[in-house]
């Protein structure tokens, strides 16, 4: 099993500790992790993005020009990365983000409502982990209680009252995400 | 334990028994600090973290704590490590131990932020004046950037000399899964005393003359003794502390030599090659001085052809040139001013220099 994985969107969006939590997910299920940012003059209202390699095998490449599945959140991120989604891939959008759908009949499309979920929620921090939970349930890469164990490693402890409010974020993800229409 | 590169390399030099760091921050190592300044280890193992206000005074910190037989580093990126080339270079000359953390950005100049290269010739070649050498760790993963620092450290006091661990953005800035090494105590100023009888530090006087350390001496006859001195160490170094990795070679009519970041590239080209059929493999120098030019002249022998893939115009390529001394042709691939060659423009690479033989 080898998930090459690209997460893009505004920075403060979670791009980088969702692909974090992904990333211990992974050392919990006992498999080679790799997580690749772009860095630079990335902030809060830019653009981020990073990639995810979670894989039985030593991990080669940390950095790709195809992927297995991205995950695009905003429009900038879905022209660049829609492309690089190799066929039979998947692609996660949230549907308030984007404004033109993603157009390859040969991937799997998805959307999310995940910003107006966390509006509704009146907690726009757990935008990330409806989306995690969304990619969750399209790829099972893996269990929702591994990502769980995972956010234990990946937060600070003072932050860990919080990790019931996140996998709750995850379950309801998992029950938000359709197929793009 | 997920770690970065930079953060790696910080719980590395105080598990490793580190006296001192001296830096100053720069994108993309700034972690290296950062990480030193949480972990607060002069309450714990009494290691001495320092912002300095220059790369100038970095170095030269280190250049003086070495002096004193202490174990000290540095960490920058290239345009820093460019300004402290003069102090490397004095180093080299008094053969005082000590560690500078090179982790490349696209140059030349200010450049940019992102991964590359193009800082090979300068670690590799001495971007000081003089006819002087330094040890050269290349790690391509985090684990081995935790693991070259005790290496490092191993290495610059059994020598005499400064080394640098040259890593870029990429390897610094990405999380990998580590291993760190156990906790390993400071010396103590007695262990210090026996292991560096040369050091200026006040200990032991009662036992020996004054040491006296520079670096000028007038008498041309005197320096070029130290220097055919220096120059018979560096052969030593030559022949012990060649370090490289073989991947796939056994089988290999192609070989690609890479190192760093752009070896990981290459392994994931070889890969899919490798389900094309075609045969093909990697050499990766661990140290690029000493370099493994006996090994890659075997490989002129074996192979038909070499690439080097590197993040930068071209550098490495003439060494492994050299090596080869036109056995096969050795064609170069590489990006640079900080974009990544990908996997699938190696594969392309190497499909054309197959096609074209």
């Amino acid at each position: 099993m080898k998930e090459e994985i690209i997460i893009s969107g505004f920075g403060g969006q979670g791009v980088l500790s969702m692909g974090k939590i992904l990333a211990y997910a992974g050392i919990m299920e006992g498999k080679e992790v790799s997580w690749m940012p772009a860095y630079g003059p990335e902030q809060r209202g830019g653009t981020a993005n990073v990639t995810v390699i979670l894989s039985d095998k030593p991990i080669a490449s940390p950095i790709l020009n195809r992927y297995d599945t991205a995950i695009v959140l905003n429009q900038p991120s879905l022209e660049k990365f829609e492309p690089l989604v190799k066929p039979g891939g998947c692609l996660i959008y949230d549907s308030y983000s984007i404004l033109t759908k993603p157009t390859r009949t040969d991937i799997n499309a998805y959307c999310i409502d995940a910003m107006v979920e966390a509006a509704r929620m009146q907690n726009a921090k757990v935008f990330n982990m409806l989306i995690l939970g969304g990619l969750l349930k399209v790829r099972p890469i893996a269990s929702v209680d591994d990502v769980v164990k995972g956010l234990y490693k990946a937060l600070p402890e003072r932050h860990h009252k919080l990790i019931p409010m996140n996998e709750a974020a995850i379950r309801r993800g998992m029950e938000l995400i359709t197929p793009s229409c | 334990m997920l770690l970065k590169g930079n953060e790696a390399i910080a719980h590395s030099a105080i598990r490793n028994g580190c006296d001192g760091f001296f830096g100053y921050p720069i994108t993309p190592q700034s972690e290296v600090l950062e990480t030193l300044a949480v972990l607060k280890p002069w309450e714990t193992t009494g290691m001495v973290v320092l912002q300095s206000e220059s790369e100038l005074a970095s170095i030269n910190m280190v250049y003086a704590g070495g002096a004193t037989g202490k174990c000290v580093m540095t960490s920058s990126s290239s345009p820093g490590v460019a300004l402290m080339q003069e102090g490397i270079s004095y180093m080299a000359a008094c053969e005082i131990p000590g560690l500078i953390v090179s982790v490349q950005r696209g140059g030349p100049g200010l450049g940019t932020i992102q991964p590359s290269q193009s800082d090979y010739r300068q670690a590799v070649y001495g971007g000081g004046n003089g006819d002087y050498r330094v040890i050269v760790l290349a790690p391509n993963s985090v684990q081995e950037m935790a693991d070259s620092v005790g290496e490092a450290f191993r290495l610059m006091f059994k020598w005499r000399m400064p080394v640098m661990i040259l890593s870029d953005g990429a390897i610094g800035q990405m999380m990998e899964k580590v291993v760190l090494p156990p906790f390993k105590p400071r010396r103590t100023d007695e262990e210090v005393r026996q292991q560096c009888p040369w050091a200026i530090n006040g200990l032991g006087l009662l036992s020996r003359k004054p040491n006296f350390v520079s670096s000028l001496e007038l008498d041309a006859a005197v320096m070029e003794k130290r220097n055919r001195a220096m120059q018979e160490k560096y052969r030593a170094i030559e022949a012990e502390e060649v370090l490289y990795e073989e991947y796939m070679l056994d089988d290999a009519e192609y070989a690609i030599v890479a190192y760093g970041s752009s070896s990981r590239i290459s392994m994931g080209a070889i890969d899919q090659l490798r389900e094309k059929g075609v045969k093909v493999g990697m050499l990766r120098p661990k140290t690029l001085w000493p370099f493994p030019e006996q090994r890659i002249g075997e490989l002129g022998r074996q192979c038909h052809a070499l690439l080097t893939v590197e993040i930068n115009e071209g550098q490495m390529v003439r060494d492994v040139r050299y090596a080869v001394a036109g056995q096969c042709p050795v064609e170069f691939f590489g990006h640079s001013g900080g974009v990544m060659p990908s996997p699938e423009e190696v594969v392309d690479k190497m499909e054309s220099i197959i096609n074209n033989r």
